[in-house]
Parts: C-alpha cells; sequence; structure tokens
C-alpha cells in the first residue's frame, strides 16, 4: 500500500481555462522564439536531431540557440508517463503520483549549508532571583554528515513527512567532491526507510549512487520496480538556459530510467519578469524544455514538473519564499502541471527569517496551507528550513510536521450525506428534548474515531510561550527512537563495492 | 453475583454508560446493561445501598478522575460518567434515607437574570450529581426573587448562580443581598462562576466560593462541605 498523503477534494485553482491555455501558448512562442540558450552541446544534438533549430553562439563559452518546435514539446509531453512511481525500502512508504489527481505527498528539502542548534539556558529576573525563564537560544554551523544522519532519523519518525530529501549539506574535513555523494546517499538510506532523492554533486557518482540502490533493494531490475532513488536537476538557468553539468547528469538520470524532477527556479524581478503572467510563461517553458529534452533521450522516463518560483526581495533582490507572490507562482504551476497531466514538485513553507518563531511560522503556514489546497503531488515543503533555505533547524522540523497535520486536518473532505444528516437530526431532536440541552454526550464516539482535530500539541499550561521548548522536547524522544538501518550483510556489501563512504557510517562496525 | 453487580456498575460507571443503548468506551458493550439497568438490578437483589454508592459509584468516579488526571480521559468522558452517577443517585434517593445514608447535600443553581447562558452552569449541575450532591437546577434567566425564594423553601446547603456576561454578574451581588435582607444568608454557602467572574469579584461580592470551571466548583462545594475552604 502507498503512503496516503493528502488528497485535496476540489484543489484551490487560481487560473481561468483561457489564462492556463494563454501561459501554454506563450510558453510554445517562448520555446520557438527566442528559444533556450544551451550551453551543452549534446542537449542542443538531441535536440537538433529531433527537428528542434539549433545555431552556434559565437563567444567564449561554447553555446548553441535552440528553438524547439511546438510538436516536439507535445509529442513529449504525450511521452512522459501520467504516473510516477517513487519506491521505498519500506515498500508501506512507496509514493503513487498521478498527474491528475490532487494528493498530495509533503517532501522534506532542500539541502542548507547551516545547521541549526538549539538550547535553552535559564535566566534569572535581575531585581527577583527568584524568577526564572529558559530562553532558546539559536547557534548556527556548518552542515555535518553526523547531522544529516540525524535529520534523516528524525524525518523517518515525522508522521508527515512522505519523502526525504536531505535537509542538509555535509562539509566534513573528509568529505571531497569525489566523495560527497555516496556519503550523503548512503547516510540518507541508512537513517530513514521512505523515498530518497537527491541532487548529485558529481556525475562520475551516479552509478556509485545507482549500485548502492540495487544492493539495497535486491538488484537492477528490483531497482527499475522499487525505484527508491530518484533525482532532482537543476538543468534550468533562468532565464531560459541549460546548464553544461547539470544538463548532462540530466541526460543521464534520463538514460537509467531513473525518475527525476525537472526543475527550474526563476526569481521574479531578477531573472524572470517581475509580473506574474511573464514568470508563469517563462518557468512553464523552461520546464517543458526539460521535459521535452527527457523524453528524448528516452521515452517514458518518469519526470515530475519541477517548479519553484519565488519573487525577489525589494531590499536585497534575494529570493523571497515568503513572499505572498511566491505562493501564488507555486499554485499556478500545480494548475499548470495538472494540465499536462504531469506529477508537479512544488514549494512552500519557505520562510525569510533565520529562527523558529512566529514570523517563522506565519511565513511558512500561509504557503504551506494556500500550496497545499492546490494540490501538488510533489510538495517539497522545506521541513525546518529557515532564512531562504538556507538553514536547517530540525526542531523547526518538528514543528512542521505538528502543523501539516492541521493542515491535513483541514483539507480533509466533507462528510455530509444521508445517513450522516439522518443521524445529525435525530440527535438533534433527542438532546432538545432534554433537560440539559447539550450535546456532549454524543462527543465521545466521535472524539475516539479521530474526527475531532487535537489542541495544538506545543500548548503551554502556564502564561509562558512554552511551544519551542515543548517541541525540543519531543524532537530528543523521537531521536531517542531507533529506526531501521540497511541490514548487515548489505551494509558490508555497499561498503566494499562501494568506494568512498566514511568508515564510521557503518552502524555495525561503530557496535563491534 | 450480587458482588458482580457492583463490579458492573463501578465498571460502567468507567465506561460512562447510562443505559443498555449506550456506547461507552470499549466495543461491543450496547445492550449489555448499563448503571441504570444495574442499579435496578442491584436494588431487586437487595444489596446494600452503601455498597451501590461507595464501591460501585464513588469507586467508578473515583478511576474515572485518575483517567482524567492522566490525560486518558477527556471532559466529555467525565461527564458522560458523572451523567450515568447522577442518574443513578436519583434512582437510589428514595432509599437513601430510609437506609440512613446521608446525601451529601443539596443545592441550588441558577443562572441569573437576564442570562440566557447555561452551559456552563449545566456542566457543573451534571458534575455535582455525579459527586453525590442532589441538585435542584431553577434554569436561565432566573429572576433574583425567583432564586431567594427557592433558597427560603428547599433550605438547600449550596447555592450556585453563573452568569456569562459582565452586564449580569452584578445580579450576583442583587441575590446575595437581598438574601441578607431576608435572613436567608447565613444558612446557605454561595459559590459563584461564570466567564468574567473572577476569585476577587466573588470575595467582593461576599460569596463563599469562586470556580473557574465545572471541576473547580465541584471541588469548592466539596471543600465548603467540609469545611476546610480557604
Amino acid at each position: 500500500m502507498p503512503r496516503a498523503g493528502i488528497l485535496v477534494d476540489r484543489p484551490y485553482e487560481r487560473l481561468t481555462k483561457e489564462q492556463v491555455e494563454l501561459i501554454h501558448q506563450a510558453s510554445m512562442e517562448i520555446l520557438t522564439a527566442p528559444g533556450l540558450i544551451s550551453f551543452n552541446e549534446e542537449a542542443a544534438n538531441i535536440l537538433h536531431s529531433h527537428g528542434a533549430a539549433v545555431e552556434s553562439i559565437p563567444g567564449d563559452r561554447r553555446s548553441w540557440q535552440v528553438k524547439i518546435p511546438e510538436q516536439l514539446i507535445l509529442n513529449a509531453l504525450d511521452n512522459a508517463p501520467r504516473t510516477v512511481k517513487l519506491g521505498a525500502r519500506n515498500p508501506d512508504n512507496t509514493l503513487i503520483m498521478q498527474g491528475d489527481e490532487p494528493r498530495v505527498y509533503l517532501i522534506t528539502g532542500s539541502e542548507t549549508n547551516i545547521w541549526l542548534d538549539v538550547e535553552f539556558p535559564t535566566y534569572v529576573h535581575k531585581s527577583d532571583a527568584s524568577r526564572e525563564i529558559r530562553v532558546p537560544e539559536f547557534k548556527p554551523r556548518r552542515g555535518t554528515v553526523e547531522d544529516l544522519c540525524q535529520s534523516a532519523h528524525v524525518c523517518e519518525h515525522l508522521e508527515m513527512v512522505d519523502g526525504y530529501i536531505r535537509t542538509v549539506n555535509i562539509q566534513d574535513r573528509e568529505i571531497t567532491e569525489e566523495n560527497k555523494d555516496v556519503n550523503k546517499f548512503f547516510a540518507s538510506l541508512n537513517n530513514n526507510t521512505k523515498h530518497f532523492m537527491s541532487g548529485l554533486t558529481s556525475l562520475k557518482q551516479l552509478d556509485n549512487v545507482v549500485r548502492m540502490a540495487e544492493l539495497i533493494v535486491g538488484g537492477k531490475k528490483a531497482l527499475e520496480e522499487n525505484p527508491i532513488i530518484s533525482f532532482i536537476t537543476c538543468l534550468v538557468k533562468s532565464p531560459l538556459q541549460f546548464v553544461d553539468d547539470t544538463t548532462a547528469t540530466f541526460i543521464e538520470v534520463c538514460r537509467r530510467g531513473l525518475p527525476v524532477a525537472v526543475s527550474s527556479s526563476p526569481q521574479a524581478g531578477t531573472t524572470a519578469p517581475i509580473k506574474e503572467a511573464g514568470i508563469m510563461a517563462q518557468i512553464n517553458a523552461e520546464l517543458l524544455a526539460g521535459i521535452t529534452l527527457g523524453q528524448l533521450v528516452k521515452p517514458g522516463t518518469p519526470v515530475l514538473y519541477g517548479s519553484v518560483p519565488v519573487r525577489a526581495r525589494m531590499d536585497t533582490l534575494g529570493d523571497s519564499y515568503g513572499s505572498v507572490e511566491t505562493s501564488q507562482y507555486n499554485i499556478d504551476c500545480a494548475q499548470m502541471a495538472r494540465f499536462y497531466g504531469i506529477p508537479n514538485y512544488s514549494t512552500s513553507g519557505v520562510s525569510d527569517t533565520k529562527i523558529p518563531g512566529q514570523q517563522s511560522s506565519i511565513e511558512r503556514l500561509f504557503s504551506d496551507i494556500v500550496v497545499a489546497m492546490s494540490g501538488p503531488q510533489y510538495l517539497h515543503c522545506a521541513f525546518g528550513l529557515l532564512d531562504c533555505n538556507s538553514v536547517f533547524c530540525l526542531l523547526q522540523a518538528v514543528l512542521d510536521d505538528a502543523h501539516f497535520k492541521m493542515i491535513k486536518f483541514f483539507l480533509r473532505q466533507p462528510r455530509i450525506d444521508q445517513p450522516e444528516m439522518e443521524a445529525a437530526l435525530k440527535q438533534i431532536r433527542a438532546v432538545v428534548t432534554t433537560p440539559q440541552k447539550l450535546y456532549i454526550s454524543y462527543i465521545r464516539p466521535v472524539l475516539r474515531s479521530g474526527e475531532i482535530s487535537g489542541i495544538y500539541p506545543f500548548e503551554g499550561s502556564g502564561e509562558t510561550d512554552d511551544v519551542l521548548e515543548l517541541a525540543y522536547e519531543q524532537m530528543k524522544d523521537l531521536l531517542a527512537r531507533p529506526v531501521e538501518h540497511i541490514d548487515r550483510e548489505t551494509t558490508a556489501r555497499i561498503f566494499e563495492e562501494i568506494p568512498g563512504i566514511l568508515p564510521r557510517l557503518n552502524v555495525y562496525e561503530r557496535e563491534s | 453475583m450480587p458482588e458482580d453487580i457492583i463490579g458492573l456498575i463501578r465498571e460502567n460507571v468507567i465506561q460512562g454508560r447510562i443505559t443498555k443503548d449506550d456506547e461507552g468506551m470499549d466495543e461491543g458493550m450496547v445492550g449489555k446493561p448499563g448503571v441504570t439497568e444495574l442499579v435496578e438490578q442491584a436494588l431487586a437483589s437487595d444489596l446494600p445501598i452503601q455498597d451501590i454508592v461507595t464501591k460501585g459509584l464513588s469507586g467508578g468516579m473515583e478511576v474515572v478522575g485518575q483517567k482524567f488526571e492522566a490525560g486518558e480521559y477527556f471532559i466529555p468522558d467525565m461527564l458522560a460518567s458523572a451523567e450515568a452517577v447522577g442518574v443513578a443517585m436519583e434512582i437510589l434517593q428514595p432509599r437513601l434515607a430510609r437506609s440512613g445514608i446521608k446525601t451529601k447535600g443539596t443545592i441550588i443553581v441558577a443562572t441569573v437574570k437576564d442570562d440566557l447562558h447555561d452551559i456552563g452552569k449545566n456542566i457543573v449541575s451534571i458534575l455535582l450529581r455525579g459527586a453525590g450532591y442532589a441538585v435542584k437546577d431553577l434554569g436561565h434567566n432566573i429572576d433574583t426573587q425567583v432564586i431567594v425564594d427557592a433558597v427560603r423553601e428547599e433550605r438547600p446547603q449550596f447555592l450556585g448562580l453563573s452568569a456569562l456576561l459582565t452586564s449580569t454578574m452584578a445580579r450576583m451581588a442583587d441575590v446575595i443581598q437581598i438574601l441578607e435582607e431576608n435572613g436567608l444568608r447565613d444558612q446557605v454557602k454561595i459559590i459563584v462562576g461564570g466567564a468574567p467572574v473572577s476569585e476577587e469579584f466573588a470575595k467582593s461580592i461576599g460569596a463563599d466560593g469562586y470556580g473557574a470551571d465545572g471541576f473547580q466548583a465541584v471541588a469548592v462545594v466539596e471543600a465548603l462541605a467540609s469545611g476546610t475552604e480557604n
């Protein structure tokens, strides 16, 4: 049985049919004129061999102007699977995404360089030493492979996390460009039995991480049937450019037939037009170009429409994930992906603030609620991320999980039908004749069936705000719970066959 | 088996089942006798009233209180059990006097004049019945004189007054003043409650106690009854 996710009954849509059509047509026009600039020769050649107009652009860097005809894109869209399966070490954590079904899976990510530690020192009131208060203090530091293990561990136990994208970049002294991929894949897969998606640091490591996954699931064919790993490739750099190295990675992943998110992250105001019509036409064009390339490399490659649009901050011109327009773009993209019938990799919950607190909760909840309502299938929803995706805080991830439980409850389908209404009328008629005129006795069966939402899980008992401290306690509880590691024999084979994994990640060696 | 009936009463109080039609907490309870049927069986079997009350009803409520404290039970569960005890006490009432068992006392409750809110007062009534008190509920929007007359006629040990509005809470002071003017104030302990009411307000109008919620109201009444109130 796959994970249930959140099935959104009637997804929130901002665009009319005419507006969807207008965006689609504008994207088609963009891809024929001006088209894209490809810095990857192989991509230019593949597209050229299928009818795209390709011209070399003079200059220091080798690049090609690629104009993709509309029919080529439409054919590619026909080849792209409508249903994408993302497997998992634990088959109960499988994700089945259908392009036309607004079933939302909640995923962590993306990688941040900074890990935010938290502690609660006690402060004493200056004029009354009997008055003490514990105040959260946050300390940023560079992420390590042990942090990644901890993050994967806690996310294994977070009920609302359906799949795992590594949340922290591993920057230990022993980690190099060459061994980063095998370590991040092993640390994540060994501490989490949910689906694992990642980007690649080095294309040279692709076969090693694929082999690792094959060893875990029991071979090449088993991996095809249960793709426990998938990839995210930012092959597009906005505006309208195929980047050389990530495009090369994308092509190789497609050749292996593994699921891949085609990602584009234009910033309205700098790398995309500031107004909605412009950024939507451009991001859609960029994603269709990537999807087209993938289907030309290997028809039927499972792809996700990976939209990560964002608006620029007006004070710094950095990303403003907390802005309301960012949510609007994401909602529009979910609708465009559904128009094409391709599962949507979407974004929500990123906040501009640096630490957990009120701003963080407001910013992330605002986008988490509205974007989830739009029904993207793979919602990369910034569990624990802060400071525009540059900081990860485990405590924040625990808070996010609690908040997503509330969102899931909110998105339940209304239960109003004939039997339900008959029972309600019977109840009303019975209660109004009683002296107390209270419905309280009818609460109990409903309470036990899970049909009543719970109180806020981190509610304090007094007149102080204990949310962060209570969430911290839960975080420690989750860390204390065991996780199901890869078995001893498979671990031994992985360490034998795959070079570069840090010996200390072998839990069995550590035990002995 | 007589012992089993007492045990079943206790168990059904914990389950919060008034009659055989109630679901209770566990699966498969519907159709089995509830507290009402079991108390009637116990009386038919001539079981001691004392055992029915202390081992069955109070014993069950004690467990319910523990479960509530432990977070296993919620207020609706507590109220269901209290209501079951209240119903049982009504059945037992005629026999209590004959058997020489003293009741815990009578309390008159009312929501004061011009106030139509009675949820809190109703919940307090259920809990007090569950705790073994005889409760006479006058209702809501009750004239001050009606309350005073009821105290004169019923001679309760306690009077509980409720108000939800800042504009009606002053009526509580009116009730106390008229009770004093009629020489009735000393014969009754008065507790007050309701959203705008506070401990300070209760003291300022000369009430004997204040309950912030239903559970505290019962605790205050118990303390006043035993003379251990602060």
